[in-house]
């Protein structure tokens, strides 16, 4: 036993390895991405890890080690499980032998998401249960207690950590490792493992009748409990997640409310609940994302007839939208309760204006390049531009400004399709990352072929999934098992696919590619372009640009490409030798000749 | 003690995830119970980033409520306007002077540079301006800036954590060929405090 000092993910990943998972899947998504990164780092023999290929092959993956008797781990970001949903929908009917924990990542804000999708709302549409942890040091040992009750209900179980649980750090009490928990190996039932609507059927009442149960055992749970001791109020506040810590900490120096912190959302916990709300007339529900919590109140109160009075999102005492903090705590509990908060007076009222700093694609990141390319390429032409999710979708940005939807992984070159049919004067391009073409990309390029599609498709391959911190895809040539594997070749895939014209180019070579673009668009069909160039974060910068005095002020190459990089200091255009990493796209850019190469 | 809380604020890239974690491994060293949280994410190089390290038994949450900073080491004069409304009453900020531009700044200009930011700071009695231009004279640029806000974090002796104690934590943080010029960084930052 050793005390480590953990963000959340990692205290989730040592959890499960003491648990003795035997195989962990996922696929990249902030707030969730460091978990299998830290089984891979930390993991025994016996233990497989893999980052798959989207979610969906991860929950299919982990579904078969658990039908073998294995502890399975499956990771995602809340937009994931739609991804993943289909496989999860069907196994909530079949169920799980080996232990099967669903991490899905819930970001309220959002901070770095599409949605405020409520993993919760997933765990009750497929009728199995849900862990909410509050602190890293709960979410070390709720994995192992979503493990055994995994195999003790045989049913797929979820755990949803939010991004303030994540990401935040904490010294926990860490175990080493068990022997991976690998089961007898599959036994071969078809009755059991082979879903039909007879076993669906069968097992739907089996479930209904099982979750009371689980309802049952949950109100005995550790990690739903309260907190105050407060015998005689009337009212109190109930809680789940990170919440919980905002409530606590204000209720630690306003005494007087009872806190009901509920660790299992589903199936509810409506004993203790019921119990909890001993004597008390009016609760406030405290929670993120949707009205979970205060739904299954308010069933659990009219069931019962109760003569409770319940606040929250629908008396718009808690907002919907956007996450809680210490400061909403103490403005919502505080009314609640009857305290007086007089609010703290705004002391910058006077203070000058911080600086705006939007985010940016990096200097020297190969994404600017190629969008350039293609919008000097289309210069005066009808044209869409549908973008997708990495951080091309930065792309939106001023000057370039070559995003115009982005809708969800791999839409982009299924949107752009519809676009074509919906007006097929107009050029239509869709931008994928490689990392997201191997997710969802190229079913939807099958399709442009298939229905005779006039667009093109443009990879921006900077190989590797960059946005949510350089994770390796089929394309990258490794894994994290093995190391080297032959790398899947995306041009050869286009090309098996039957595309009117493949090209690959070097996105910093500007000639290249505008001449590229303008030959792709004017040929039928489906074309694509791989524009290949590594990301700047994984490789060593090649040179560094410098400005001669033949600089004539013009500023074209800040207008036209926005590089951070470049800059305007006293009067003159310059070059930040700390940021520019010698791509050189400015000095095929500038009229009069006046960017230069430094080599090293 | 029952609770301290510290901030640290700056732009992408200036090292306070660092600096974050060097203070909450050396409060850790000392007994305190700690929890901390970090920028990660969407925010990268340029963007404003906050890291908050919150020491003590009942710190529950991983973020500190406004007014509730009894420090905030600000890398960045906007930053730290940007973070005031996170000080306590009778809080200490420490602020280097040295501002960081946008990087959008040739293309959206803001005329930001950091000189009314340095101005109405140093007219709160709470705030202490570092003078962090010494920073790139001594070392040729501001790569070292984050080990020299910590030294003068230590000297300001507002941090209930023993210097030989935050020292030696960050000796063993930084990688081996940067430990001279980092040990440099931080005797700067304890003379600049002083001044």
């Amino acid at each position: 036993m050793s005390k480590k000092y953990l963000m959340g993910n990692a205290a989730l990943a040592h959890g499960a390895l003491k648990a003795g998972v035997a195989l962990a899947a996922g696929y990249p998504g902030t707030p969730s991405s460091e978990i299998i990164e830290t089984i891979s780092k930390n993991r025994t023999k016996g233990t497989y890890v893999e980052w798959s290929v989207n979610e969906k092959a991860a929950m299919e993956v982990a579904a078969a080690a658990s039908y073998s008797g294995a502890r399975a781990l499956v990771t995602m970001k809340q937009m994931g499980l739609n991804v993943a949903s289909d496989p999860l929908m069907c196994m909530a009917y079949v169920g799980a032998k080996g232990g099967m924990v669903v991490v899905s990542a819930d970001d309220p804000g959002p901070i770095s998401s599409q949605t405020e999708q409520d993993t919760r709302r997933f765990a009750s549409f497929a009728r199995i249960p849900v862990f909410d942890p509050s602190s890293p040091e709960e979410l070390y040992e709720m994995v192992q207690d979503a493990f055994d009750y995994s195999e003790k209900y045989k049913t797929p179980v979820i755990l949803r950590p939010t991004t303030r649980v994540c990401h935040a750090y904490a010294a926990v009490e860490c175990e080493e490792p068990a022997t991976p928990i690998r089961g007898e190996g599959f036994v071969k039932d078809s009755s059991k493992w082979v879903i039909f609507p007879r076993l669906s059927y069968a097992n739907h009442a089996m479930i209904e009748d099982r979750n009371v149960h689980m309802a049952e055992d949950f109100s005995s749970y550790r990690f739903n409990c309260t907190y105050g001791d407060c015998t005689d109020t009337k009212k109190a506040v109930i809680a789940s997640g990170v919440s919980v810590a905002y409530a606590r900490e204000y209720l630690k120096d306003h005494p007087g409310v009872r806190l009901i912190k509920i660790g299992t959302p589903f199936p509810f916990p409506e004993r203790f609940v019921l119990e909890s709300l001993e004597g008390v007339e009016e609760v406030l529900c405290y929670e993120e994302l949707s009205p979970f919590i205060e739904d299954s109140l308010l069933a659990l109160i009219g069931k019962h007839g109760l003569k409770i009075r319940v606040r929250g999102k629908y008396d718009c005492t808690v907002p919907h939208a956007g996450e809680n903090s210490a400061e909403s705590a103490a403005r919502i509990i505080g009314a609640f309760a009857g305290f007086s908060e007089s609010g703290r007076a705004d002391n910058t009222a006077d203070a000058p204006r911080p600086p705006v700093r939007p985010p940016v694609l990096c200097a020297g990141c190969p994404h600017r390049a190629s969008f350039y390319a293609v919008k000097r390429a289309m210069k005066g032409k009808k044209s869409y531009f549908c973008g997708d999710i990495g951080c091309y979708t930065l792309g939106n940005a001023m000057p370039l400004d070559m995003v115009d939807t982005c809708l969800c992984m791999g839409a982009g070159i299924t949107m752009a399709q519809g676009f074509n049919h919906m007006d097929p004067e107009a050029k239509c391009f869709a931008f994928a990352g490689d990392s997201t073409f191997f997710a969802s990309g190229i079913t939807g390029v099958v399709n442009a072929v298939y229905n005779g599609a006039d667009m093109t498709v443009i990879i921006l391959d900077n190989s590797t999934t960059a946005m949510t911190g350089h994770q390796p895809h089929p394309g990258t040539g490794f894994n994290l098992m093995s190391g080297p594997v032959d790398a899947v070749s995306i041009p050869r895939v286009l090309e098996a696919i039957g595309l009117t014209k493949v090209m690959t180019v070097d996105p910093l070579d500007l000639n290249a590619s505008v001449a590229a673009v303008k030959e792709c668009a004017d040929l039928p069909g489906v074309k694509a372009i791989i524009f290949k160039s590594p990301c700047i974060a994984i490789t060593k910068p090649s040179g560094k640009m410098k400005i001669n005095d033949k600089c004539i002020g013009c500023k074209k190459c800040i207008r036209e490409i926005g590089c951070p990089a470049i800059s305007v200091h006293e009067g003159n255009v310059v070059i930040d030798e700390g940021l520019c990493t010698g791509c050189g796209l400015c000095a095929q850019i500038c009229p009069v000749k006046s960017i230069e190469e430094v080599r090293r | 003690m029952t609770e301290y809380n510290i901030l640290i604020c700056g732009v992408g890239g200036q090292g306070t995830v660092l600096a974050s974690k060097i203070i909450a491994a050396a409060a850790m060293e000392c007994g305190y119970t700690v929890h901390s949280a970090e920028t990660i994410g969407m925010a990268q190089r340029g963007g404003p980033v906050t890291s908050h390290v919150r020491i003590g038994d009942e710190a529950y949450s991983p973020l500190i409520a406004k007014g509730g900073a009894d420090i905030i080491l600000a890398f960045e004069p906007g930053e730290g306007i940007r973070d005031l409304p996170y000080l306590k009453d009778g809080g200490m900020m420490l602020v280097s002077e040295k501002s960081v531009m946008p990087v959008t700044e040739a293309l959206m200009p803001s005329g930001y540079v950091g000189g009314e930011a340095v101005k109405y700071l140093s007219g709160l009695r709470n705030v202490h301006i570092a003078r962090t231009a010494a920073v790139e004279e001594r070392f040729g640029s501001m790569k070292f800036l984050n080990i020299t806000m910590l030294g003068a974090l230590s000297a300001s002796g507002a941090l209930p954590i023993d210097r030989e104690v935050l020292l030696s934590v960050m000796k063993r943080s930084v990688p081996e060929k940067f430990l001279k010029v980092n040990t440099e960084a931080f005797e700067l930052g304890e003379t600049l405090y002083s001044e």
